[in-house]
């Protein structure tokens, strides 16, 4: 259901009746797309609209958030075992412009344990199947959030991007999800993996309703330092017509590990495009190769610090043993998080630890403005870049768990934008077998009305729709 | 026979001054205010200062100004860039796991300021850096620190804005850190940074080791004497373990104000590692453009006020000194000044009424400066004397009330000539003794019989005009 349909059937029928039959979907789905329904206040909220009418750009509109974006009065557990019980006291900022605009919220979605994973396997609440493949995973971090859109009826979600966590469920579950530009989306309020690298991301079932839902969500929040004033009225951009716009094809994301179908789907739509009008050439962008290493050292450094504030002392897990501080601290981050977290958490300690920083993370960080300059440099020459979102479709559950670094190296093609801090949507552009393939469009900082443009074009043209 | 040992060396001390600026209206990082001080446990706080998951801190440039006015009063060099970073560690009392400080390119580095040594002379003090961080919240503990079954945390304090003026261990006396610390005190005082009256103002960390000595690191001391107190007694520790032949550990040592003594607090294997790394969510700060503005709005700092006293007022350098002391002090100084004689008036107010304060631990707003006006002006008129007018500023102090009224009621008006020669040919008819003695050149003979008529006066007498008086009916000289 995208939201044209949501708001027909609204006006055919009622707000309540939506929201209630979406509820009927997701608890008969098997998807396990969601950590906490929030029924009683979305019922409420749907009888209000009912009463007085749609007010705002997602007036009686359902929404579904990644549990990683607080949410006042809503159980917000980030995944993990250690924020069980935690109700945030405050509202995230774009969750306050989802109800300024008079969405719903109608629940949390599951989503990897502090948005590490690329398949939402490392949930505490167990993972999410893809709707394609129930054997499959729905990819991570935000699999919830995509799965939700695809498999379960709800036309818009919010997901979190910290090295594809957007795009690599988009890519897997058929939709489209979109990583804004890094400062484009306040992070207030959303409960931090990696700071300098993650952004709230839109998700739904075509371009149209994730340029609606950026319109919302996008624009200056002063309680967030690294907000910018750039926003820009998004469904306007949306013309078919990309006649102006140069592509370029970076070879490094064609390389090895890329699976046959996908690299054909997504040559087949850069055909499209310059069918259409586009122009495009090969270009190369050297340094893509160091990303992942750089990646993960900056995420899991920053992770580490970011998630020592969870010791059970204010709120979460609580093991109800009192013993001095440290014993309670330890047992309860021993307990709280899974193997995955800690794993993260240990390696980020060791790469920021005295004689290591400058090893590690040092030397990740001049990776990092060596890949922003590649793309700066590129982004010169050509307008978008597009690529491979995941170098394969969804894998099956389990098949992944056991080797930690085969599951890093899915990040491949999605991590350098993180990196450089550019925008970049996954638009579904295939099938291999029944399983979606996304192809990935790379723009110019805050340059999203472009890559917005191309992903609405492709859309039209290619015909690929959830 | 005892092996001859050798004896301890030179101390040296290096200093880590923690103030906070509790006049700014924010917090470092949020809107709540930093005024906690007589409110109820945790009702200053919001998800940013908490620590709660998903909040982010976004600068209070109030806070970088202060710290920018105190740097170009330390006479620091300003850094271009300035970057925040998050020092990792864990304790209660700290909610984000990690404090929000500034390691490489704090706000400012190399200052220096001068002090009177204890051996004399001016000694300059160098300061290394100045930095911004965030105050952690407060742990309330039952009973002494070390066998507290339990802490209580108060989050009011977390998030206050401090900064941190560190010095190079230039210090060679405890006598000397609290020089050092009473001219810090000063200057804060000056630029309004600060109000040092509050708990938790200002804190220090000493760091202190004899020559060539492991060094202590006492930390948390909250008053300027227990700073002094606290070096002298790890002074006498650490040179008692030497001579005992005990190594020295480095350590972190807690000063106990109560009984005077340092506890060891940790002992520190290594050096603590706060894997340091810039904060990502504050982005990198330049002030370079504002420094001008900022310099220009600095008001005169202790030292150019004290040379402008001497100046402009004529008082001795001794006087404009204790008057530079306070800057209310100096106010007063001023405003007395602009009625009566600057050199009456600095004597009356720095020798006199200061020690009169300072006897009863008050400040000087206890005495409104139109009194002080009032007394000199009667005193200048010679209708009291010196001593009169030093009893009607303590009868003020102990019990207040208009100079004018006490003087009144205490009868302190000084006695007409002619009632003083009247007392004096009493006296001199009274003590034929003291009179032949006098006039043999005794001059203990003379103080006796000015004694008797100042009782007769009720030491009203003007003792010039008494003195000149019984010279006369005496004839001695």
């Amino acid at each position: 259901m995208n939201v044209s349909e949501a708001k027909k059937r609204a006006e055919d029928e009622s707000v309540e009746e939506v929201v209630t039959s979406l509820f009927d979907n997701i608890e008969k789905s098997e998807l396990n797309a969601f950590i906490t329904l929030a029924k009683e206040s979305a019922l409420k909220e749907a009888r209000k609209v009912d009463r007085n009418g749609a007010k705002g750009a997602l007036g009686g509109i359902p929404i579904a958030l990644k549990d990683c974006i607080s949410t006042k009065g809503i159980e917000t557990t980030c995944g993990s075992r250690i924020l069980k019980g935690y109700v945030p006291p405050y509202d995230a900022h774009v969750v306050e412009r989802l109800r300024a605009e008079g969405a719903i919220i109608i629940g949390k979605t599951n989503m990897d344990e502090f948005a590490m994973g690329p398949s939402t396997e490392t949930s505490y609440f167990g993972p999410t199947k893809n709707p394609h493949d129930l054997s499959r995973v729905a990819g991570g971090s935000s699999g919830g959030s995509a799965a939700a859109v695809a498999g379960e009826g709800v036309p818009i979600a919010l997901g979190s991007d910290t090295g594809g966590s957007v795009r690599c469920p988009a890519s897997f579950c058929g939709i489209v999800g979109l990583k804004p530009t890094y400062g484009l989306v306040s992070r207030y309020g959303l409960i931090a993996y990696a700071n300098s690298l993650e952004q709230i991301g839109p998700f739904a079932c075509n371009v149209e309703d994730v340029a609606l839902l950026l319109n919302v969500i996008a624009g200056y929040d002063p309680r967030d330092s690294t907000s910018m004033d750039k926003k820009c009225e998004y469904t306007k951009e949306l013309r078919d017509d990309v006649s102006d716009v140069k592509i370029g094809v970076p070879k490094e994301f064609f390389g090895e590990g890329i699976d046959e179908d996908v690299e054909k789907a997504v040559w087949d739509g850069i055909k499209i495009l310059e069918d259409v009008g586009a122009s495009y050439t090969e270009i190369s962008l050297p340094h893509t190769k160091y990303s992942l290493a750089a990646y993960y050292i900056i995420a899991m450094s920053e992770a580490s610090s970011n998630l020592a504030r969870f010791d059970g002392l204010r709120y979460g897990l609580r093991l109800g043993k009192d013993e001095d501080w440290h014993t309670t601290f330890s047992e309860i981050r021993a307990q709280g998080f899974g193997e995955e977290v800690k794993r993260r958490v240990l390696l980020g300690t060791y790469a920021l630890s005295a004689g290591y920083y400058g090893k590690y993370y040092l030397k990740a960080l001049k990776v990092r403005t060596l890949v922003k300059r590649n793309f700066d440099a590129a982004l010169k020459d050509v307008d978008v870049l597009i690529t491979p979102t995941m170098p394969f479709p969804a894998f099956k559950i389990g098949e992944k768990t056991d080797d930690p670094l085969a599951l890093y190296l899915a990040d491949v093609n999605t991590v350098p934008i993180n990196l450089a801090g550019v925008p970049s949507i996954s638009v579904p552009c295939g099938f291999s077998g029944k399983l979606p393939i996304g192809m990935q469009i790379i723009g110019r900082h805050f340059d999203e009305g472009k890559i917005l443009r191309m992903a609405y074009t492709f859309e039209r043209h290619a015909g690929v729709r959830c | 026979m005892l092996k001859s040992r050798k004896e301890p060396g030179d101390v040296i001390i290096g200093l880590e001054v923690h103030v906070q600026l509790n006049k700014l209206n924010s917090k470092l990082f949020c809107g709540c205010s930093p005024k906690y001080h007589d409110a109820e446990p945790n009702t200053h706080t919001c998800p940013v200062c908490l620590g709660l998951p998903g909040a982010l801190p976004v600068l209070n440039e109030g806070a970088v100004v202060d710290a920018v006015k105190v740097a170009l009063a330390l006479n620091c060099k300003i850094e271009e860039r300035t970057l925040f970073y998050r020092k990792n560690y864990y304790y209660l009392d700290l909610p984000k796991g990690f404090q929000i400080s500034q390691y490489d390119y704090p706000i400012a580095i190399d200052g220096k300021i001068s002090v009177n040594g204890t051996g004399g002379g001016e000694r300059h003090i160098r300061i290394r850096r100045v930095h911004i961080e965030e105050d952690p919240a407060r742990l309330v503990h039952k009973g002494p620190i070390e066998c507290s079954r339990y802490s209580l945390i108060d989050y009011n304090r977390s998030g206050v804005a401090l900064i941190e003026v560190v010095t190079e261990p230039d210090l060679r006396s405890p006598k000397e850190a609290r020089e050092f610390l009473n001219v810090l005190r000063n200057i804060l005082e000056y630029l309004d940074v600060f109000d040092e009256s509050l708990e938790g103002a200002l804190r220090v960390d000493a760091n202190i080791s004899l020559a060539g000595g492991t060094r202590t690191e006492v930390k948390n001391i909250s008053s300027y004497r227990g700073v002094e107190k606290a070096l002298l007694f790890e002074i006498v520790r650490q040179k008692n373990l030497v001579r005992r032949g005990i190594k020295i550990t480095q350590e972190t040592r807690h000063y106990d104000e109560k009984r005077g003594v340092t506890i060891s607090l940790r002992t520190k294997e290594e050096e603590q590692d706060y894997r340091y790394f810039p904060e990502p969510d504050l982005v990198p700060l330049g002030v370079c453009n504002r420094i001008d503005d900022i310099r220009e709005s600095l008001p005169e700092l202790p030292d150019t006020k004290r040379q402008r006293f001497v100046q402009q007022y004529g008082i001795s350098e001794y006087h404009a000194k204790v008057l530079t002391s306070e800057l209310r002090l100096s106010n007063f100084f001023e405003t007395v000044a602009s009625e009566i004689d600057p050199i009456l008036s600095a004597t009356w107010i720095a020798d006199v009424l200061k020690g009169e304060l300072n006897y009863r631990g008050l400040g000087i707003s206890a005495f409104p400066p139109k009194h002080m006006i009032q007394i000199l002006q009667i005193l200048r008129g010679k209708n009291i004397t010196e001593k009169s007018a030093v009893q009607v500023i303590r009868t003020i102090l102990d019990r207040g009330g208009e100079p004018a009224d006490i003087i009144k009621q205490k009868g302190l008006i000084k006695v007409e000539e002619s009632t003083i020669a009247k007392a004096v040919a009493e006296a001199i008819k009274e003590n034929p003794a003291a009179v032949q003695d006098c006039r043999n050149g005794k001059n203990e003979a003379l103080h006796f019989l000015m004694g008797q008529v100042m009782k007769k006066t009720h030491g009203r007498a003007d003792p010039n005009i008494v003195n000149k008086l019984l010279k006369e009916k005496l004839q001695c000289t």
